[in-house]
């Protein structure tokens, strides 16, 4: 091949908000899928996920169990990154900043501050500029996403209710998430001051939001979603990818849902496809009601 | 359905919007003198004068060209000429021929090049880095993402820019690629120069 003279080495340089974001933006219109070993993790993959996170037990079991939900076993998450191409995200409890050095120096593509686990810390979360991995957080609405922003996450999802299969909650905190940037970019600058401190929120953030439209990063949606439609209405809400969690392995015919929920996200504006391939999936998981929830892993977050 | 973007120029550019940044190439073609127009279905086909595919997933977006039934209308697009630019993800779906890729991943071969995926290393080891290109005045601020490297290239494969010895900008006739993230730059030379093409 045709070499050009390369005289010296190039600086590159890593860990940098653009490179953390950079990866968040890959993941736009994917499904990302909670498995808990190494065989899900392959149907995860030929299903035709974006991206894998890896945990313990699926919110739904750990709901069930109840007890504390921790960081997964570092065996449990090497053994998933050996048998997946595509990225591979782990959970840390929030404000558990040595779980999340853990998970990094695993080489965990993408952290999860996530709620679903049981705190560790009832103030602070993780400070997440320090870290060289991407983190991603959980927010109920706009304050809360900007707050972790602040701190460094690269990306935010919107909670919902993990483990529930119910979308309501995930459609709550989206539409309160979008609707209050919608009115954000209509506020004038006097305005601004004051919604940065009804959403106690850093005034910069508030004041960028209003310029540009939208987020520093990209949001995404969790928390609920169970069938295709689900996966495609959180898009049309204006997420701009989905988790799912218990919805694929807790239903009765993981691969064709996966697969058809992978379908649903990217065709999310045809309802033609969605009902293509919304056909014939077996029964998705049960789902329980808001109303039997003991624990709502949505307040925990601060 | 379809979002299209107008502009006085009447040629499109079509965006693959299956998975991954296609919403960021979009962004910058819209700020040029060319309409843009996501591709998700064969008829979002239609309209293009030229077709960008993003980085994101290349597993996902290959088995998604197929479930969509684009795989194959795109590429008689492609050998009849049609120019196309494939970020990242979008070389790994042009290149020859995938190294550590799915076994039934597909690919358009539409550059005489060999991708090795991920092969800088996981997300921790994403990197980014001023490239030194021929044919821009100054340096390129470009963005790595688990990015693919162009292990062997033909000698009829135009190199437009090296890092480090490796080529991550490259040219054969009516493709070009890079294995960085053009798009995520707040500069739109690398995309100017693609719808020069057009």
């Amino acid at each position: 091949m045709a070499k050009r003279e390369t005289e010296n080495t190039a600086k590159t340089s890593t860990g940098s908000m653009l490179v953390k974001r950079g990866l968040a933006e890959m993941l736009k219109g994917g499904v990302i899928m909670d498995v808990v070993n190494p065989e899900q993790a392959k149907i995860a993959e030929d299903a035709g996920a974006c991206a894998v996170m890896a945990l313990e037990r699926v919110p739904a079991d750990i709901r069930r169990d109840g007890g504390v939900a921790r960081m997964s076993d570092p065996e449990m998450i090497t053994g998933i990154q050996a048998v997946c191409s595509i990225p591979v995200m782990a959970k840390a409890r929030i404000g558990h900043f040595v779980e999340a050095q853990v998970l990094e120096s695993l080489g965990v593509d993408f952290i999860d501050e996530s709620e679903v686990l049981t705190p560790a810390d009832e103030t602070h979360h993780i400070d997440k500029l320090k870290f060289t991995a991407p983190f991603v957080c959980g927010a109920t609405n706009l304050g809360e996403a900007l707050r972790r922003i602040s701190e460094g996450a690269a990306l935010i999802r919107s909670k919902g209710e993990a483990g529930t299969g119910n979308i309501v909650e995930a459609v709550r905190h989206l539409r309160s998430i979008i609707g209050d940037i919608r009115k954000i970019t209509q506020a004038d600058s006097a305005e601004l001051f004051d919604w940065a401190k009804k959403l106690q929120a850093p005034l910069p953030l508030v004041q960028e939001i209003a310029e540009t439209g939208w987020l520093q990063v990209p949001l995404f949606c969790a928390g609920g979603i169970a069938t295709p439609s689900d996966a495609a209405l959180a898009m049309q809400l204006g997420a701009q990818a989905v988790f799912v969690g218990s919805g694929i392995f807790k239903s009765d015919d993981p691969a064709p849902r996966a697969k058809a929920i992978v379908e649903a996200t990217t065709h999310f504006r045809d309802p033609e496809i969605i009902a293509k391939v919304s056909r014939n999936l077996g029964g998705p998981m049960t789902g329980i009601g808001m109303d039997k929830i003991e624990q709502r892993y949505a307040e925990r977050g601060w | 359905m379809v979002r299209v973007s107008q502009s006085k120029s009447a040629k499109v550019v079509g965006v693959l919007a299956l998975q991954g940044a296609y919403q960021s190439h979009a962004k910058v073609l819209d700020t040029l003198d060319v309409g843009s127009q996501e591709v998700r279905t064969p008829q979002d086909l239609a309209s293009i004068d030229a077709l960008v595919m993003p980085g994101g997933e290349s597993t996902t977006m290959s088995q998604l060209l197929e479930s969509s039934e684009l795989f194959e209308p795109i590429n008689k697009l492609i050998h009849e000429g049609m120019p196309v630019f494939g970020t990242c993800a979008g070389m790994i779906l042009l290149a020859k021929k995938i190294i550590d890729g799915r076994a039934d991943q597909v690919s358009f071969a539409a550059i005489d090049i060999e991708v090795q995926r991920n092969a800088y290393g996981r997300q921790v080891d994403s990197f980014e880095a001023d490239l030194e290109i021929e044919i821009f005045d100054d340096s390129f601020h470009a963005l790595f993402i688990r990015a693919p490297r162009i292990v062997k290239a033909d000698q009829t494969v135009e190199t437009l820019a090296e890092l480090n010895g490796d080529i991550v900008l490259a040219k054969q006739k009516n493709v070009l690629v890079a294995s960085f993230h053009p798009e995520l730059s707040p500069d739109s030379r690398i995309h100017e120069l693609f719808i020069k093409e057009i």
